[in-house]
């Protein structure tokens, strides 16, 4: 049968390849060094070996399990199993700790018994990406091929320009891939279009482009079924977990401004007929911090959250609808320890807030354009503006009525 | 993403149908499915869908799609505004 045979020679399911001797290791040098044979004699017992892979001046990273020979030089092939570091790694990236560092080094990678024929796919090195990826890629052959996009992801690298043609084009020369792989097509992800041009790409290196899926994991089906393959993979999603996923990076963002917003509603709490009142500025003041609180829940959190559901096409909108109904909630709470004024500065106060924030996160979605952020911020920011004045006026003057 | 939609009427994106070829590039690109070709020529099928990335214009191999391609991101449009389109940068430690 010719189709299987096909299959046979794309590499996706040659036979596993028996496992290198240490003569065809030794052959692999300066890539693999036999291990030290001395065993110490006394002391404790010692840690392992170094493996025989680690070269002088460079590390090993964990994903490694190997390196395949190519005529280009070696390549190393990745592990398609995350490891705890991988996982703690990517939980830190979701809190928005050193998000700005986490990348592995551009160049070429393979996973599998690659072969000349197995596909190239090309992505962005930042790691959260690689580790996606690589994890989807269990069970294939393929050349990963990884871009310097300063460890951002594939759609704001393209945005950005560094996802970007001559990026595709500097590096596929770079990596030699014309004498690794034996055909001429480069499986680029396709949101990285709006940063590449698939015609500039071929004019540039010889290497035809194909459109990708958008997520890793319809890659195999993509694989398998070439352009035929179903319209949803290249069709983007904001589904309830990729929206809750962002959220504690939208809250992290805030962290810095937080010092100041507290020492300021302890200053403002604190004004009053006797100019200066310390045990008003602390007792009023955490009520301030806690509208804070409440704003800061209802723009970065409910709205993101509940987007769909929330009425309004406007984001600034979407933010007044959940910052009145939590603001509300708030001064039912507090009850009789507010008087009236106060409960609508904190009214105004909470939905200014959430109104902001929900504005901000038109950047994190993947189908606000530009213009209309823009045309909804003409609006919405003196609006914003001068709710938050109103709301603090009120909370003053409370004390003076 | 039918369920999500933003404001009308706002995209900048723009087809010149006369220089279009049919060749589908943009149909594939797009993550919206604006785009759909019908009897040999691309048509916007959806112009609300559009989100302005850019990606049909920098592929279309006649330049017959023009988009002002852009970030829609809050804190990016209010430093355009503040030190002009050139000046403002996108990214750093606390952005996207």
């Amino acid at each position: 049968m010719m189709s299987s045979k096909t299959q046979n020679n794309n590499g996706c399911c040659a036979p596993a390849r028996p496992p290198l001797t240490k003569e065809a290791l030794t052959e692999m040098l300066p890539i693999y060094r036999e291990s030290s044979v001395d065993e110490p004699c006394c002391g404790p017992p010692q840690g392992p070996a170094s493996s025989p892979f680690e070269k002088p001046g460079y590390r090993l990273c964990d994903f490694i399990e190997g390196f395949t020979d190519t005529p280009a030089g070696s390549v190393p092939r990745v592990k398609t199993k995350l490891e705890i570091a991988d996982l703690l790694g990517t939980i830190k990236i979701r809190l928005g700790i050193n998000r700005s560092q986490y990348k592995v080094a551009p160049g070429l990678y393979s996973v599998g018994d690659v072969t000349p024929m197995s596909p190239v796919l090309v992505t962005a090195n930042y790691k959260l990406t690689f580790d996606r990826l690589r994890m989807d890629l269990e069970g294939l052959q393929a050349w990963v091929l990884i871009l310097d996009t300063r460890g951002v992801n594939v759609w704001c690298a393209a945005g950005k320009k560094t996802f970007s043609t001559a990026e595709v084009i500097h590096r596929v020369k770079q990596t030699r891939l014309q004498e690794v792989v034996s055909h001429r097509k480069l499986i680029l992800p396709q949101l990285s279009a709006t940063g590449v041009s698939g015609k500039q790409v071929k004019k540039g290196c010889g290497f035809k482009v194909a459109w990708g899926p958008v997520r890793t994991s319809d890659i195999k089906s993509f694989l398998k079924a070439g352009p035929k393959a179903d319209k949803a993979i290249h069709r983007v999603t904001f589904s309830f977990l990729e929206r809750l996923i962002l959220v504690p990076v939208e809250l992290s963002i805030m962290r810095k401004y937080l010092l100041w917003v507290f020492l300021t509603s302890f200053a403002l709490s604190g004004i009053g007929p006797g100019i200066f009142s310390m045990g008003q500025a602390w007792s009023r003041g955490l009520i301030m911090i806690a509208a804070c609180v409440v704003g800061i829940f209802s723009g970065a959190v409910a709205v993101p959250v509940l987007l769909p559901w929330i009425p309004g096409r406007a984001f600034a909108v979407k933010g007044v609808i959940a910052g009145l109904l939590m603001s509300a909630g708030m001064v039912l709470a507090l009850g009789k320890a507010i008087g009236v004024m106060e409960a609508v500065a904190l009214i105004l106060f909470i939905t200014a807030i959430s109104s902001y924030l929900a504005m901000n996160f038109t950047g994190s979605t993947p189908y606000t354009s530009p213009s209309g952020v823009e045309k909804e911020m003409r609006k919405a920011i003196p609006f914003q503006l001068l709710v938050i004045i109103l709301s603090i006026a009120a909370w003053i003057g409370a004390m003076f009525v | 993403m039918e369920k999500f939609r933003y404001l009308s009427n706002v995209t900048t994106l723009n087809l010149n149908q006369e220089a279009c070829t049919g060749c589908g590039t943009c149909e594939i690109v797009c993550p919206h499915g604006v785009f759909e070709i019908k009897t040999h020529k691309a048509g916007i099928v959806d112009r609300d869908g559009c989100m302005e990335c850019g990606a049909c214009a920098t592929n279309c191999p006649e330049e017959a799609i023009t988009v002002d391609p852009g970030v829609g991101c809050a804190a990016y449009i209010i430093q355009t505004w503040i030190k002009g389109k050139g000046a403002a940068s996108c990214g750093g430690a606390d952005c996207c």
